[in-house]
């Protein structure tokens, strides 16, 4: 048998793993002739294995949200809704401005009732519906658990509502602070990426108040209240896709409570 | 659509490991990591159906670190307080591993980048030689050269220049 002289490369691909059968034998037997070469052939298996040590735990890391996927994907497919809700970024800029002069003239010095409710619910709009990162806390896989958070958090029976028949989806939810205590918002989105959040909180008054249309700037929103638990759903859609939506969630929500 | 969650999902933490391991930086390397993977979104029905998404995405992610590390060495190194070597380890070493980590990550750091990828896509992330080529769009011959060099380099930074030097090594490279 004529061997091929053993190589650099031969040490190389047989601490790699890479040669076959026939040549990892033969590579072997050299080793085993030369003690030199074996040392050698050992630290380099010592080097990989300290490698292979240092980084294993960022493989095992849970990824973050914004390296999501479905995420990413999502994000791409949506450039229209991002200009509007820069538009509504805008309008909630000037909200912040005018809280001081404009809305004081409104009613008292701050909004109160479903008005307040409007301006709470349009700001976050404005925040969370453009972030590609992460728009809600927690994922709608979980509603159950969002469900028991937000009761637990506004200290009273609240439901996640299903607008799938709309042809909306759940896609999760957070707390948000507001003037008037913890509030849950949820976030929803078509199959078009079009995504409008619905907030709840308990009112400072009990019972009902009447469903108010609000505008800011291309952000349209429904508040009204029920039994003391104030809602208000803001989007960038048109008020013919909204204002159904809105008497949709109130309908559930006076069932389920 | 579906198949590229299929083929790409799984393979993200794999690429967090090679991004981190190449820059060190957990947040520069997730920023990489994203941006590889909107490219890889907005890039996928350009790509060869019967080719393999996983060297694609290597190729991807390192083409974007290259640039990076390059940018990295015109603007001179960048070093916040939390970008302090304890906070760019990967593992937070216990007292008797610390030192040899230490000297672990200080060899790996001072190879040129073409070495650095050629030995953590090999012996990190498990490449054939094959496939490292194609990621790196280099010939086999080549990867075997960066990678022999590679691994001499870090073992005489590590071990000193008592360790395993060329000169001392028995054995030459075969000339192709």
């Amino acid at each position: 048998m004529t061997l091929r002289p053993i190589g650099e490369d031969d040490l190389h691909a047989l601490v790699d793993e890479r040669l076959d059968t026939a040549r990892r034998s033969e590579v072997e037997a050299y080793l085993a002739a030369n003690p030199e070469a074996r040392a050698r052939v050992d630290r380099l298996r010592t080097l990989g294995r300290d490698l292979r040590t240092a980084f294993a735990p960022v493989a095992t890391e849970p990824v973050p949200g914004r390296l999501n996927l479905a995420h990413i994907v999502e994000a791409r497919r949506r450039p229209r809704l991002q200009a509007s809700a820069r538009q509504a970024a805008a309008a909630a800029m000037l909200l912040a401005v005018g809280g001081l002069g404009g809305w004081g003239l409104h009613g008292a010095l701050a909004p109160a009732g479903v008005d307040a409710l409007a301006q709470e619910a349009s700001a976050s709009f404005a925040v969370y519906a453009p972030d590609r990162t992460r728009p809600v806390e927690l994922a709608a896989n979980d509603s159950a658990e969002l469900a028991r958070w937000f009761s637990a958090r506004l200290d009273r029976k609240v439901g996640v509502p299903d607008l799938s028949s709309a042809g909306f989806r759940l896609m999760g939810g957070r707390l948000i602070a507001t003037p008037h205590g913890p509030a849950g918002l949820l976030m929803y989105d078509d199959h078009r990426g079009t995504r409008f959040v619905v907030l709840m909180r308990p009112m400072a008054e009990p019972g009902d108040a009447p469903m108010r249309e609000h505008r800011f700037g291309s952000a349209i929103g429904y508040a009204w209240a029920q039994a003391g638990l104030g809602y208000s759903l803001v989007g960038a859609a048109e008020p013919a896709v909204l204002h159904p939506l809105a008497n949709t969630i109130r309908r559930i929500t006076t069932t389920n409570t | 659509m579906s198949d590229m969650m299929r083929l790409v999902g799984p393979l993200i933490p794999a690429l967090r490991r090679y991004a981190r391991a190449l820059l060190r930086n957990p947040v520069d390397a997730d920023d990489l990591v994203q941006d590889c993977l909107e490219r890889a979104v907005s890039r996928w029905h350009q790509r060869r159906p019967d080719g393999d998404a996983r060297t694609w995405l290597y190729a991807i992610l390192h083409n974007l670190a290259i640039s990076q590390l390059r940018q990295r060495t015109r603007r001179g190194p960048h070093l916040a307080v939390e970008d302090a070597p304890e906070a760019s380890l990967a593992i937070a070493p216990s007292q008797d591993d610390g030192l040899r980590h230490r000297d672990l990550m200080a060899a790996l750091d001072t190879l040129p980048g073409e070495q650095r990828g050629v030995l953590l896509l090999v012996t990190v992330e498990g490449l054939s030689y094959a496939e490292t080529a194609q990621v790196l769009a280099i010939p086999v011959g080549t990867v075997m050269s960066r990678l022999s060099r590679a691994r001499d380099r870090m073992i005489q930074l590590m071990d000193g220049e008592s360790g395993s030097t060329p000169a001392k090594r028995p054995l030459l490279r075969r000339v192709k």
